[in-house]
């Protein structure tokens, strides 16, 4: 029990039970989103934590969107005991841009055990959100003990099978999947053919210079299928891209950022906004990482800021620890 | 608790019994084998069930505890023999194995967790 202590409240100047200096301690990293500019076709993301307010200058295109990821509301262990408050964060951070995204993007893990209070409270949370438009995908904690009976339910209106969707948002055409149903013994994600079919319909309308984001929880490229991260047969969704001049892909999952460009196409993952993972290979298994908030810091620190450029798209990478960000948290703790 | 704590500590005497038989090349115990001694315990800890394979007799209860902090679930390959519901840090499921045979399983959530009984 001597862990929990670490997570009492110590400092409740406004007596709302949140401890603004431990809690923003915890914000340096636990992630509180990305957000993504599309500007000439381009996509752009930054990670809200490691930016400035207002906006860079350069944050600034035809569309802008946040994506959040793997709030897993219900946990409760360390290194996180409070992911209501680091959710609320997030949105607050969300909240607080001059320049408000036209909507959110939830890539999945919304609960820890798919409960119905765990949904409803992120709900409600996700109410406090200036961008009313929240577009989700599932993640396998989602769709727990019902195959995503109730993610469905809650989430599915208008979607396909298992809950895969697409729309189109000022010439950028979106595409949600779902690659964490009916997973096999001893496999990957999945999105089985029933979707790729219905993806390959879905993108032949198009014409090439169309911007494509592609979004899902498990990563569509394989990061590290030892510990499941990947999905079996994203390579053939990917041969329906290929055309496409410019195609991005935000995933979830893995609990840290990582980018890659492969081609025409760019892969994101997202942080949490509940917790930690190790890096792949890093550890004995993918559990959430344990590390005091102090050190953690210098954990995914590793990262860093990054700047990737592929032969035709483009991703401009704020790794979330760049010390800037940790100064600015030390600044804020102050009050 | 204090019962929580006897039964597993009896369950893992089990567990420990039938590893000795299989890795001596030894007879099978019979007294831990027999059903009705009280469960066999498969732990989860790290993303992984252990011991697996784990040799039974029919009518062996198997109980599986997840000490992970992150949910397992454990489900028969053909997701219909047995299925637990999500099983949260230190929850328990059982299943009784009736007929001999061997049950390969895994974790829904993380499929790359897998395992197997063999039932006697």
């Amino acid at each position: 029990m001597a862990e929990q202590k670490k997570d009492e409240i110590l400092y409740d100047h406004n007596h709302d039970g949140i401890d603004r200096r431990g809690f923003l301690k915890c914000m340096a990293w636990a992630g509180t989103g990305a957000l993504y500019v599309m500007k000439g076709g381009v996509l752009n993301s930054y990670a809200l934590s490691a930016m400035g307010d207002p906006l860079p200058k350069e944050a600034k295109g035809e569309l802008t969107f946040a994506q959040i990821s793997d709030s897993h509301m219900g946990f409760n262990k360390p290194a996180n005991t409070d992911v209501v408050g680091t959710l609320k964060a997030a949105v607050d951070k969300i909240n607080a841009l001059k320049k408000q995204p036209e909507f959110l993007l939830h890539t999945g893990d919304i609960s820890h055990l798919a409960k119905p209070e765990e949904f409803d409270t992120v709900d409600q949370i996700l109410k406090g959100s200036v961008a009313k438009d929240v577009f989700f995908v599932p993640g396998e904690h989602d769709v727990i003990g019902d195959d995503g009976k109730q993610y469905l339910d809650r989430y599915g209106k208008g979607t396909q099978g298992g809950g895969w969707y697409s729309f189109d948002k000022k010439g950028v055409h979106f595409v949600g999947l779902v690659n964490v149903m009916n997973l096999k013994a001893g496999g990957l994600g999945t999105l089985g053919p029933d979707q790729l079919e219905w993806l390959e319909k879905d993108l032949k309308p198009l014409a090439a210079s169309t911007p494509i984001i592609v979004f899902a929880h498990i990563p569509l490229w394989s990061v590290y299928p030892q510990w499941g991260w990947g999905t079996e047969d994203s390579a053939q969704a990917l041969t329906y891209l290929k055309r496409f001049g410019s195609v991005s892909v935000l995933n979830g999952h893995i609990h840290q950022i990582m980018q890659k460009v492969e081609g025409n196409v760019t892969f994101h993952t997202a942080m949490s906004t509940a917790f930690p993972q190790p890096e792949p290979g890093k550890a004995d298994s993918p559990g959430p990482m344990k590390v005091p908030a102090e050190q953690l810091r210098d954990y995914l620190g590793l990262s860093d800021v990054k700047f990737v450029r592929g032969k035709h798209a483009l991703a401009i990478v704020d790794s979330k620890l760049s010390e800037g960000a940790a100064a600015r948290t030390e600044n804020n703790s102050a009050y | 608790m204090r019962t929580t704590q006897k039964w597993a500590g009896i369950a893992l005497g089990c567990t420990l019994a039938i590893l000795g038989g299989i890795a001596a090349g030894s007879p099978v115990n019979e007294a831990a084998l027999k059903a009705g001694d009280g469960p066999v315990q498969v732990k989860i800890d790290n993303f992984t069930f252990a011991p697996t394979p784990l040799t039974v007799a029919a009518g062996t209860t198997v109980q599986w505890v997840n000490r992970d902090d992150i949910p397992h679930t454990v489900v028969s390959d053909d997701k219909t023999t047995f299925k637990s519901k999500a099983l949260d840090t230190d929850e328990n499921y059982s299943y009784t194995f009736t007929k001999p045979g061997t049950y390969t399983y895994f974790c829904s959530i993380h499929p790359k967790m897998t395992g197997k009984v063999v039932v006697q």
